[in-house]
């Protein structure tokens, strides 16, 4: 194994920590768009539905390139010294996790009794206990959004490794680790790599899961 | 007069260019029961929607409560969270009957004491206390039906207002709840607007009965005096007149109106509205007040028990169609124009009748309700 100890720890932590960041980020950002796109009629609902449809399958080194463009030290943004850095990556996976969690709100807020609001505010619910009731009615669905968008950020490579740059010790996480082992022909440093992201993902995706199918207490 | 609790006032909502509901006034008192009652269509749910403040935008118009004009946008939660909405679908939270009970009490921050207080009071009212741990997924819909409505009696609102909360039930269960909720709201006096489709249960539930057709009331009055003298031909549908024959007025003769009907005369009680010879009239007639009796050549079949005396019809026809109702027979009979008797099950166990067979059909002078009849110009 040519990776100490030290170093494998500090790359999946860093891993962890940038998936987060841009999960996070995108379910603040998602949640109440997609509600809101669900809940809402007005004129260019469709158009901005097919964008965000249209998102949700946006090829990572599309992301990768554009976000890259927009950094780029010459680019718009360029002054924010941002290319190269973790944050570039955590922008980037929230590019291409966001349209995901927030596509898949909509259709978890749509799929709810259209009646159901009108019945709760009947109840006397306000605008935030209402939204409240609704997210908790659709948590099945919403949290497979939140599944769907983390496995969507922890399995991405091509972004990060562009606008991240594999920077040993820097922007270095498990995917563009086992991508470079793997071309370096180091197939069970890659393996190993390859593993902790699997355990990575179950574990996430387990207490997700467990967090879903727990019946409502009485 | 005191203010009423709650008032319509010149109200007009409009789906597009369709008039869904146009209403110049409605009133409700404390403590009544308003049953509001009409085809599917007619503005109800509109008229149930309006009241509870959950129309974004109305095209005119105002709701008042306690003579104080609402606005939809600055009154909203204030008002909701003195109602409560019961609607056709039981709409339940996806937790346990207790949760869902509580809900509206949570929605108004209740003390955690208080909301067990009156869930538990509600739960046990409405017979459910042995379901308050069952999830709201496992219930059939008579009970998800009570939760539904424990849930709403629970914040104790200050207008109860359901719409159609029984149409998706079977007839035991409806009967049932039906009666329950009348006990509850006769303890709990409650102002409440209830909306149906369903005749009966608006004469059992209702001080006060508004017939809705095609957006706009057509008649607002005590439940007897809705069913017995109809207003207009709609109102008469609504309340179950299932006859309603074209007529026109010859005279009064022992204090009753004579009237043509067809090739018949036949004697009516007039009613308050004044009436003027030639005057082209509608007769309505309920099936369950046609006395039918056989006579087919056979002297078995007599007139019915009570001999018709002076204030009777009698009329004779064909029997043009049997439709079984179960113990019953609807027995359509032509004398020129169609008459629906109930028939029971003993005449036809006797082979009168068949379809062909000379028939004698009966009906009380006060029994037949006289309405207005607008002569249609024909193109």
């Amino acid at each position: 194994m040519m990776f100490h100890n030290r170093e494998v720890w500090a790359i999946t932590w860093l891993t962890l920590e940038v998936t987060f960041a841009a999960t996070l980020l995108s379910l603040i950002l998602g949640i109440p768009l997609g509600t809101w796109l669900a809940l809402t009629a007005f004129p260019g609902r469709k158009f901005l539905m097919a964008l965000v449809n249209t998102g949700m399958g946006l090829p990572p080194v599309v992301v990768g390139l554009f976000v890259c463009l927009m950094l780029w030290r010459s680019g718009p943004l360029g002054s924010l010294h941002l290319i190269y850095t973790p944050t570039a990556i955590v922008i980037a996976q929230f590019v291409i996790a966001c349209p995901i969690i927030t596509g898949l709100t909509v259709s978890a807020i749509e799929q709810l009794n259209p009646r159901l609001r009108l019945q709760l505010l009947g109840l006397g619910a306000s605008r935030s206990q209402l939204l409240w009731t609704l997210w908790r009615e659709a948590r099945l669905p919403l949290l497979a959004a939140v599944m769907a968008g983390y496995g969507g950020v922890i399995s991405e490579v091509g972004a990060s490794m562009m606008v991240g740059g594999n920077v040993r010790g820097h922007t270095r996480v498990l995917t563009t680790a086992t991508v470079l082992e793997t071309s370096k022909g180091n197939f069970a440093a890659a393996m190993a790599l390859g593993m902790l992201l699997l355990l990575l993902a179950f574990i996430v995706n387990g207490m997700l899961t467990h967090l879903q199918q727990r019946r409502s207490p009485s | 007069m005191s203010v009423p609790l709650l008032q319509l006032k010149d109200l007009q909502v409009c789906y597009g260019s369709r008039v869904a509901l146009d209403v110049p006034e409605l009133a409700v008192s404390e403590h009544e029961t308003l049953a509001v009652i009409g085809p599917n269509g007619a503005g109800k749910t509109t008229l149930l929607h309006a009241l509870a403040l959950l129309l974004p935008k109305v095209d005119r118009g105002a709701l008042l409560f306690r003579g104080k004009p609402l606005d939809y946008k600055h009154d909203g939660l204030a008002y909701r969270r003195r109602v409560a909405v019961v609607f056709q679908e039981p709409l339940l939270c996806d937790a346990s009957v207790y949760d869902n009970v509580a809900l509206g009490l949570r929605f108004r921050g209740r003390s955690r004491a208080e909301i067990l207080d009156r869930a538990n009071l509600w739960l046990e009212r409405l017979g459910i206390e042995h379901l308050r741990r069952c999830s709201s997924r496992t219930l059939s819909g008579g009970e998800a039906q009570r939760v539904s409505l424990a849930r709403a009696f629970a914040v104790e609102p200050e207008v109860l207002l359901l719409d159609e909360p029984f149409s998706a039930l079977d007839a035991p269960t409806r009967a049932q709840l039906v009666d329950d909720l009348r006990g509850l709201l006769s303890s709990a006096r409650t102002t409440t607007v209830f909306v149906t489709h369903h005749r009966g249960e608006a004469l059992m539930l209702g001080d006060r009965i508004v017939v809705l057709a095609e957006g706009r009331v057509q008649q607002m009055d005590e439940p007897s005096r809705v069913f017995t003298a109809p207003i207009n031909e709609a109102v008469a549908n609504i309340v179950g007149m299932e006859m309603i024959v074209p007529a026109t007025i010859l005279g009064q003769r022992d204090g009753m109106l004579q009237v043509q009907v067809n090739d018949h005369t036949v004697s009516v009680v007039s009613g308050e509205i004044p009436w003027v010879e030639g005057e082209p009239a509608l007769v309505c007639l309920r099936p369950e007040d046609i006395h039918f009796a056989c006579v087919a050549g056979n002297d078995r079949a007599g007139p019915p028990a009570q001999s018709p005396g002076e204030s009777w019809n009698r009329l004779t026809g064909r029997i043009a169609g049997i439709t079984p109702l179960g113990g019953q027979f609807r027995v359509k009979v032509d004398c020129g124009f169609p008459l629906v008797a109930l028939v029971n099950r003993p005449l036809f166990l006797e082979g009168f009748l068949k379809v062909g067979n000379e028939a004698d059909v009966h009906f009380r002078a006060d029994a037949a309700h006289l309405i207005r009849r607008h002569e249609r110009t024909s193109g």
